[in-house]
């Protein structure tokens, strides 16, 4: 966890005792315990890390959650099915049309449904899905370029993020949680002259992002802080269930729209882009490109989908809805990595039990602990926002 | 999918084996077993990606349900191998030592359902519920809407609504309540 600046020392570090845990006294004032959090630096969310400190540099870190939770599992177990719909979406504040989309298909898939969604409705929510990545990498990309003092960026990307909102607030009537995708279908069409929009401020996103690479790959600042600083190696992919972005930039190509593909990404042309070093430059070398290349997805979807359809397939009436005990797994890829819904039903009208996976649970403690022992303590925050950690899906 | 079932299937004896869609199969696998077979199926079938921990409480029939799902990224198929837990003995062998990140999961299952791990790292610091000393929030015996009303108040005005009745009365208030009632409302 080096880069140009800073080279660990480890004689300076702690000796281990017979447990494993490290043999530190705070007492001897060799060491100093701080505290980064739970309210957040940028964009890595209200968690917060516990480190111990030799010098400036990080010889024991603990992630701490909780700061957030508010039992939306338990929440969704005592309501029915519908009900659940208006809660998830807060699991995942970055993209909450995940949670929606993830909820639909198991409900879908568990009462014998699927194929009952409309071809119209399918890409409509392959677009609500595109869009919500497409925001969340809008905050996510120049997020990064933040974490090294290049404001102007972050600036940038609320203004980009906020055209996206717009559009849809134009298509769902909320900015944020828009509970647009719902069990069947999707809640409407596209409003009249909506294409001709999101086109045009697609073109504002695309002379955007050449200024944001401009500002963040032209960066010496970042060139000499980020080349080199908290590596992913390959071989930790499976190691610690790594996913996403964060195992593409460390040469390992998983997408779940490429591996397991839903909706209508099996009808689109694209190939997530990858890296080979693992380390900051890396990560946000990819979510770059992917930026670039969810603008093009977007195109490619409203070219694509037809004018009108049907949006909603029959359903059974939402209010006396019971669906038959069973279980399954259903999973997409949001701007961060495999997101997963494990979703069981007993045959009442609520669900038995809901579990989110979200790539932060891992990415955020596991590999976040192990990631930042060497680490300077001015880095911590780049490397946060570098694992796109996000405590809410941590939490649930 | 169809032979990796009959061959594991045969070999640690698996029990109500459900394959849910061509890439996704769940089936139920004896306690001693358990880690025995998330470890075969790591080094031998290709499962090398671990997806989830969880647990489902079936109060009803004493037992909680451990869920191990295995991903195989060349495959692109998933395997849940469940394990089922006596609720009065909540005990399970732990499984830190095969991937890095299931200690978090068996720290989050011990505080959510009480379910111990003995000797996995941290199992007994609090995850999410700091401070926590009611009965694990997660079971199905924990109510939720009691402990609310214990320890919160409720805001002058507010009003909770059933949404079958709220949603009649809004779309035919004239019309009189004669339609059978759902088993669930009454």
């Amino acid at each position: 966890m080096s880069n140009k600046f800073f080279q660990p020392d480890r004689s300076k570090y702690p000796s281990t005792k017979g447990d494993g845990t490290l043999d530190v006294d705070l007492s001897s004032h060799k060491y100093t315990k701080i505290w980064l959090g739970p309210n957040h630096p940028g964009v890595t969310g209200n968690m917060a890390v516990e480190m111990t400190l030799g010098g400036d540099e990080i010889v024991e870190a603990k992630t701490h959650v909780g700061y957030l939770h508010r039992g939306f599992e338990k929440l969704i177990e005592r309501r029915l099915f519908v009900q659940g719909f208006p809660t998830s979406i807060r699991m995942c504040v970055a993209e909450p049309d995940t949670n929606e989309y993830l909820i639909a298909r198991s409900t879908e898939e568990l009462s014998g449904l699927t194929g009952q969604v409309p071809e119209m409705a399918e890409w409509l929510r392959t677009l609500a899905l595109e869009m919500a990545r497409l925001q969340g990498l809008l905050r996510g990309v120049p997020g990064q370029a933040g974490t090294y003092s290049l404001g102007i960026g972050v600036q940038w990307g609320v203004y980009l993020r906020d055209l996206i909102l717009d559009r849809f607030e134009e298509l769902t009537g909320a900015r944020v949680y828009h509970m647009y995708i719902i069990p069947g279908g999707v809640r409407g069409l596209l409003p009249s002259g909506f294409k001709k929009r999101m086109e045009d401020n697609l073109t504002d996103i695309d002379d955007f992002i050449v200024r944001i690479r401009k500002l963040i790959f032209h960066n010496s600042v970042f060139k000499a802080r980020a080349v080199g600083s908290a590596v992913i190696p390959k071989e930790w992919i499976n190691k610690f269930g790594i996913v996403g972005t964060n195992a593409r930039a460390s040469g390992v190509k998983r997408d779940v729209r490429k591996d397991n593909p839903y909706l209508k990404y099996s009808e689109l042309d694209f190939d997530p882009p990858t890296a080979t070093d693992g380390d900051i430059y890396s990560r946000t070398w990819v979510r770059w490109q992917e930026l670039v290349q969810t603008v093009d997805l977007i195109r490619q979807i409203m070219a694509k989908m037809p004018e009108k359809g049907d949006i909603k397939g029959d359903m059974p009436n939402v209010l006396h809805w019971k669906i038959p005990k069973g279980e399954t797994y259903v999973k997409l890829e949001s701007g961060r990595g495999e997101y997963g819904m494990y979703y069981v039903t007993d045959g009442s009208s609520k669900p038995r039990r809901v579990n989110l996976r979200g790539p932060s649970y891992t990415h955020a403690i596991a590999v976040l602990e192990k990631m930042l022992i060497n680490t300077n303590i001015a880095d911590v925050h780049a490397t946060m926002v570098s694992l796109q950690t996000c405590p809410p899906e941590i939490e649930r | 999918m169809k032979s990796l079932i009959e061959r594991v299937g045969t070999k640690y004896n698996l029990k109500e084996v459900v394959q849910q869609r061509d890439n996704l199969v769940f089936a139920y696998v004896d306690k001693e077993l358990a880690i025995d077979m998330v470890t075969y199926m790591r080094d031998y079938e290709g499962y090398a990606h671990f997806t989830l921990m969880s647990c489902v409480d079936w109060i009803e029939d004493g037992y909680f349900q451990l869920l191990y799902l295995l991903n195989n990224p060349e495959t692109k198929t998933e395997f849940g191998i469940k394990v089922a837990i006596d609720r009065e003995n909540a005990v399970m062998q732990s499984a830190h030592h095969l991937w890095e990140q299931i200690w978090t999961y068996q720290r989050e299952l011990k505080e959510a359902f009480g379910i111990d791990f003995p000797g996995s790292p941290r199992v007994d610091e609090d995850f999410v519920v700091e401070g926590w000393d009611e009965m694990p929030h997660m079971r199905r015996d924990f109510d939720t809407n009691k402990y609310a009303e214990e320890t919160y108040f409720m805001r002058e005005g507010r009003k909770t609504h059933d949404p079958a009745t709220y949603m009649r009365e809004k779309l035919y208030p004239n019309q009189p309540v004669t339609a059978k009632k759902n088993k669930d409302e009454q």
